[in-house]
């Protein structure tokens, strides 16, 4: 239930409402959409890319010199987890063998292993969490694919490298759009229950950024269909595909050759290094919303720590357009408890309406996503102070959802949106009737390990899919095209790794590379208590982990990222 | 319970303990994790109170908005005789409360090829015999922390109507409360996700428009279009997308 400060502010949505219906049922934008003018200034002085220090420059590694998300560059310029001496020998018996090793449990990682199963090669799965604990898992409103007569691939082609400024990467977004209907019809073949007319025409929406209805989807639980879909046939091969799970890898291994030849792991069980010789390794880690850049909520998984770049940075793999996030347009802002979930943008796909105090339109509802937050944020700001301000000190603008039954037809809304429905239910708000709160929520990894359409990187024998990967989306990812991302380059992954493990030798097994980043860190005078990967995020109060920190006599690195960010007064003020 | 030592009336202020651990901000409500008592927000999701306690979740948190099912729980409240189920997640805590996270749930997933099963009452007696056990008594419905009609469904599997079956799972979390709960044993949720897979794999009809679309793209129809756009320079490139036009 909305409080009653609001109830006046709710007044006015009703207020503008059939007027804004008018302009929905016209067929022509609801707001114009902006110019490419338009566009830069909204994103250069509202986007928090653009905020002073949100970047700066990394001071070792592949990237060096390179300006990235500052929170990315801290963790790049961390401790490892593992001391290589230790390790020699685990090295020489390695605690797991296999053809293809594959870090990630996602929609990724198990579209790699079904590929690799179907190429006769066997693999193994590590995951930090259990099997399908993903952004996958997440992800509602749908997925982009040229499917419908009036699209085209190339149609979709243009769509995402608009939305990305032009600096995606071809033939990476090539690969993403041509082979789009061919996942559409992959995945119907896994038993995948697309939303479909009578006739079998699968029905598409539009989403920021598309200029042809191309999302399809499964109600608003896409994620959860194809990821549970996804599990169930991985689980269905268990003499081809092993899994391991709470058993995250913390470092790779390379041979004496410069090869990727596995990881270790780091049990979260028992608290064990492992290590895992492999012929081929694929990084489907996801993305890094749980770092809270810039302090922003999120919509992410629990173990959505980025830490695929981490290893792969150490090992020497190129990342590439780092130095920038996407926060999603529509988070939740009340109440409280669900501040950051997603609403998905399928809402403004079917008609949804982004409205400030007065219940005015300030911006055409399908933007890009960097566009639209920026938008967002704008409206917010004390430029306009047009937002909508909580008792938790949380501002955010309307989405209008009651138009929506309005414009489609009563019953729409609870059926095409059962997981939003639910959401709001449970804490008293309908939202066929009465509109929700949002606010940008941090969302998605643009950027990542640079990858070519083979899913290929600059260390032989190394592959990366999905949200781990940089490239494919330039700077900013359109609507859907992270679920086709992970469903293209995870097959594709799967496919060129395990013809890769094929033929591939591996040479004696090395942690070289571990002790020469601490080399590069010493060199280069970082001071920092800092362990990375994060592994998982901490949400205990700040005065029980100042005193977690003596615990064991160790420093577990999830408890070490955060001491890391307290300034030396707060330090001092807890400890007393 | 209040009259324990340290205990808060609830909706108090949080007592100070040791002279330190003083959140003053919200008022506060005594909840029993694992049968030991923390004071935590009266506001607070079982999750969030868990954290606030001061635990690191390693299982039973996942993707902490409802959807992956990883934090189902079990607790009772003062003076109420019902074990209740929930998702940490999205569960708000209350006075007296006592719970435990489930941290797994021990389960044998049928191993099948889906292109050899039918859709189909024979499927659902090959795969998961267990169903036809179900005695009817809805104790899955009722810990179903989605509110899914769970009985219902299993009584279509045993019907053999498939699709019945995968409407009423849709919205399946897959936390396995239900088939925790049940005194038949029935592995709810994986009957949900066979059945979902059957009703996407063979009785959906098949869309046309898609499959035109794959021969295009198999007989390399677009090749000379990415060709062009793939070398575009930047200018024109984005005078070609800002000049789109757009599908209403």
């Amino acid at each position: 239930m909305y409080p009653d400060y609001l109830a006046g502010l709710l007044k006015e949505v009703d207020r503008t409402r059939p007027h804004r219906l008018g302009l929905a049922m016209s067929g022509q934008p609801v707001y114009p959409p902006m110019n490419a003018e338009e566009r830069k200034d909204v994103l250069s002085k509202y986007h928090p890319d653009f905020a002073p220090g949100a970047r700066r420059p990394v001071r070792i590694g592949p990237n060096k010199g390179e300006e990235i998300t500052a929170e990315v560059a801290e963790m790049l310029e961390a401790h490892s987890m593992v001391e290589p001496k230790l390790m020699d020998i685990h090295l020489r018996e390695p605690d797991y063998e296999t053809d293809l090793l594959i870090i990630g449990g996602g929609g990724a990682g198990c579209w790699a292993a079904i590929e690799a199963a179907r190429n006769g090669v066997k693999s193994m799965v590590v995951t930090k969490l259990r099997m399908g604990d993903a952004n996958t898992m997440m992800s509602e409103g749908g997925m982009q694919a040229a499917v419908s007569a009036t699209d085209s691939p190339t149609r979709h082609y243009l769509d995402a490298i608009g939305g990305g400024h032009f600096e995606n990467k071809p033939e990476l977004v090539r690969v993403l759009t041509e082979d789009g209907p061919g996942v559409v019809a992959e995945l119907e073949r896994l038993g995948v229950i697309w939303d479909k007319m009578e006739d079998g025409t699968m029905q598409v929406l539009h989403g920021g950024g598309t200029s042809r209805r191309r999302m399809v989807s499964c109600r608003d639980y896409i994620g959860a269909i194809i990821m549970r879909t996804l599990m169930d046939e991985v689980k269905n091969h268990p003499d081809m595909i092993a899994v391991r799970e709470f058993e995250p890898a913390v470092e790779l291994i390379l041979d004496d050759n410069g090869h990727c030849a596995g990881a270790v792991l780091y049990s979260l069980d028992t608290e064990q290094f492992l290590t895992v010789k492999a012929k081929s390794t694929v990084i489907t880690t996801g993305g890094f919303g749980r770092l809270h850049i810039r302090g922003f909520a999120t919509t992410n998984h629990y173990g959505a720590t980025g830490d695929g770049l981490v290893m792969a940075y150490r090992a020497g793999g190129k990342l590439a357009f780092m130095d920038s996030v996407q926060y999603h347009p529509t988070g939740a802002v009340f109440p409280e408890q669900i501040a950051g979930f997603l609403i998905t943008e399928k809402i403004r796909g079917a008609g949804g309406q982004p409205l400030n105090k007065f219940g005015d339109l300030f911006v055409f509802p399908r933007e890009p996503r960097d566009i639209e937050s920026a938008a967002i944020i704008r409206e917010c700001s004390s430029d306009r102070n047009n937002g909508i301000e909580t008792y938790a000190g949380r501002a955010g603008v309307w989405l209008d959802s009651p138009i929506i039954d309005m414009i489609h037809g009563s019953g729409y809304t609870r059926h095409q949106f059962p997981g939003m429905c639910r959401q709001f239910d449970r804490f008293g708000i309908d939202i066929v009737k009465q509109p929700m709160l949002i606010y940008p929520s941090l969302h998605y990894q643009n950027g990542g390990i640079e990858i070519n359409e083979r899913c290929e990187t600059n260390i032989p024998g190394l592959y990366v899919a999905g949200e781990a990967s940089g490239g494919v989306h330039g700077r900013n990812r359109l609507m859907g095209n992270s679920v086709l991302d992970y469903n293209v380059f995870g097959r594709r992954a799967g496919q060129h790794a395990s013809d890769y493990a094929k033929s591939a030798t591996v040479g004696r097994l090395s942690l070289d590379h571990v002790r020469k980043h601490a080399e590069e860190m010493e060199a280069a005078c970082i001071q920092t208590d800092l362990i990375s990967p994060l592994i998982l995020p901490s949400y205990t109060p700040e005065d029980v982990k100042i005193q977690q920190l003596a615990r064991l006599g160790n420093v577990p690195a999830r408890h070490s990222m955060l001491r890391n960010r307290f300034s030396p007064s707060e330090r001092k003020t807890h400890l007393g | 319970m209040n009259g324990e030592v340290g205990a808060v009336k609830s909706g108090e202020r949080a007592p100070q303990q040791g002279g330190k651990r003083q959140r003053p901000q919200a008022n506060m409500v005594n909840v029993y994790i694992m049968g030991k008592r923390h004071v935590v927000p009266e506001h607070a999701t079982i999750m969030r109170a868990i954290e606030y306690a001061g635990h690191q979740i390693i299982r039973g948190a996942g993707c902490r908005e409802g959807f992956c099912g990883a934090c189902g729980t079990i607790y009772r409240l003062p003076g109420d005789y019902k074990l209740h189920t929930g998702l940490a997640c999205t569960t708000l805590v209350q006075e007296g409360m006592s719970l435990t996270q489930i941290p797994a749930v021990p389960m044998e997933k049928a191993i099948y090829d889906l292109e050899k099963l039918t859709p189909d009452v024979r499927t659902i007696e090959a795969v998961y015999p267990v169903t036809f056990r179900c005695v009817a008594c809805n104790t899955c419905s009722k810990a179903c922390p989605q509110g899914l009609p769970v009985m219902d469904y299993i009584q279509a599997a045993m019907r053999g109507d498939v699709a019945k079956v995968a409407d009423l799972a849709f919205d399946c979390v897959a936390c396995g409360l239900c088939a925790l709960r049940c005194p038949a044993e029935i592995v709810q949720h994986k009957v949900g996700i066979l059945a979902k897979r059957l009703t996407g794999r063979y009785l959906h009809k098949e869309s046309k428009e898609l499959a035109a679309r794959l021969k295009e793209v198999a007989s390399n129809k677009f090749d000379a279009e990415y060709e062009e756009l793939m070398v575009m320079d930047k200018t024109s490139l984005s005078k070609l997308y800002y000049d789109r036009d757009m599908e209403p």
